[in-house]
């Protein structure tokens, strides 16, 4: 059976991309491969590290199990994405402060993540934090810091 | 993960009529089909993505019950304050089950329609033989590493275990699977493996869940889902059980009772002796304790997974005293 490209409109961090993708092609892969956006790791690819982690439409989901084509329509903020004129967002302030990582290849997802945990209004205790956090697997193991770097950021959020 | 063809369902009848066709599935959440065609596991010719089609994602709740619709994710039905207040097992199944993300990407429709995390179901290049993706071509789980498998509810084709943590609070509660023309309920979704493991759920080509009702019940009023695990978080169940309990005016008696076990058996699995054993008998711990045996009634292991016969008991009636503590 001879495959077709389809043409997929991405909405990225406020910009808008017109790519023409085989349809198995998962937002991942777009965002690395063909837009240059490579501050989204794959880690596992199976949706097991959190590694991929994204919003679309606010909400933080896996975009190696995410098809590009699913998106459309949809906005997608990604790590690029979260500065504001080149302020770090308060979650990358408290990962840097709180020395919340080691290798750094799991961090991108983990703020993801954690702008999300806070915006759900998951971040309320340390174990509330460690739960709501637990699809993001650090092998570094830096944990605690990850805590801390959440419980600061939640508070610097909500005052 | 080999190539298919995307399509974009305009209506519940176009997708119904475009999933009916040979190669053909249903797209929701993608997070158990996306992951398995990238295992070689599932090899759609086409995909039919109905995550855009609209009003299906409601949650209503009412003096009769709860209707979530198919396209309601995980995560929010696990936060709906009515889920929470009238059906605390269900919620606290959904948000004990996967990760933040997954709950937002997985739809309430695709949970029900979750396949097995066996090892050897997954792994098709290392392991062909399997009769759960090639009817017929042997179990090698069946002598292989067991830990993780079924004891309840196994056949001697398949000992795969039902992952889930939702459907087990659905089984105990009664709930109704919607597929448009016809309802049918949970218990009889989930099909037992017996000599076709192939087949899981009782859902014809052409047909598509559009909704999950769950009946108002005391007993779901009172309820939670206990699940222990290898990790804290973030991880299938060793064992768990959805409990659910009535009290008579006396607050001792028990007027019903409802129990479910999930990670010990092939699918969702209704523990109705423990049920009977205690309904109309006052709640007092060396009772439940035995009763809470009955669980496990009829169950077969494969080494590893013994360790699951002892536990399942225990996780019952932790959970049934836990509920009593309320009274």
């Amino acid at each position: 059976m001879t495959r077709t490209t389809v043409p997929v409109h991405l909405d990225i961090n406020g910009d808008h991309h017109e790519l023409q993708l085989e349809p198995r092609v998962t937002l991942l892969d777009a965002l690395r491969d063909r837009l240059g956006l490579t501050g989204t790791k794959k880690g596992c690819d199976h949706g097991q590290c959190g590694a991929c982690t994204v919003h679309v439409d606010g909400e933080r989901v896996l975009a190696c199990l995410t098809l590009a084509a699913q998106v459309e329509g949809r906005t997608v903020t990604t790590i690029e994405g979260l500065a504001r004129e080149g302020e770090m967002h308060p979650v990358q302030a408290a990962f840097l402060e709180q020395d919340a990582f080691q290798c750094g290849y799991c961090t991108p997802g983990q703020i993801m993540s954690a702008v999300a945990c806070i915006r759900e209004g998951h971040a309320g205790s340390d174990e509330e934090i460690r739960e709501y956090m637990a699809g993001n697997l650090c092998r570094c193991g830096a944990y605690p810091h990850i805590v801390a770097a959440v419980r600061q950021a939640a508070l610097e959020v909500q005052s | 993960m080999r190539d298919f063809s995307y399509l974009r369902a305009g209506s519940i009848d176009a997708a119904r009529q475009a999933a009916a066709l040979p190669g053909a599935m249903l797209l929701a959440g993608g997070t158990t089909l996306i992951d398995l065609a990238k295992c070689g596991v599932a090899e759609p010719e086409t995909l039919v993505d109905i995550t855009h089609l609209k009003g299906l994602d409601s949650i209503e709740v009412s003096e009769r019950g709860a209707t979530i619709g198919t396209l309601a994710k995980m995560g929010h039905v696990a936060d709906h304050a009515d889920i929470k207040s009238r059906f605390p097992a269900v919620s606290e199944a959904l948000w004990q089950a996967a990760s933040a993300q997954i709950r937002n990407m997985a739809t309430i429709g695709g949970n029900l329609m979750q396949r097995t995390r066996c090892p050897y179901f997954r792994d098709p290049s290392n392991f062909p033989a399997c009769n759960k993706r090639e009817p017929g071509s042997g179990c090698s789980a069946i002598g292989g590493v067991t830990r993780g498998h079924a004891v309840l509810g196994t056949s001697d084709a398949c000992i795969a275990m039902y992952p889930g943590d939702l459907a087990v609070a659905l089984v105990a509660f009664d709930a109704i699977v919607h597929l448009g023309q016809r309802q049918i309920p949970v218990d009889d979704f989930f099909l037992l493996p017996g000599a076709t493991p192939d087949k899981e759920h009782a859902i014809e080509p052409g047909e598509m869940i559009t909704a999950i009702e769950i009946p108002s019940l005391a007993s779901a009023r009172r309820s939670t889902y206990l699940k222990i695990r290898d990790r804290q978080s973030y991880e299938f169940a060793a064992a768990s059980a959805a409990v659910g309990i009535e009290f008579e005016a006396d607050g001792r008696t028990i007027r019903d009772l409802r129990v479910a076990l999930g990670g010990v058996a092939t699918k969702p699995w209704r523990a109705r002796a423990v049920e009977d054993a205690l309904k109309g008998k006052v709640l007092e711990p060396d009772a439940v304790r035995a009763a809470s045996l009955l669980a496990v009634e009829g169950a077969v292991d494969h080494g590893a997974n013994h360790y699951k016969i002892e536990l399942a008991p225990r996780v019952v009636a932790r959970a049934i005293l836990k509920m009593g503590e309320t009274a």
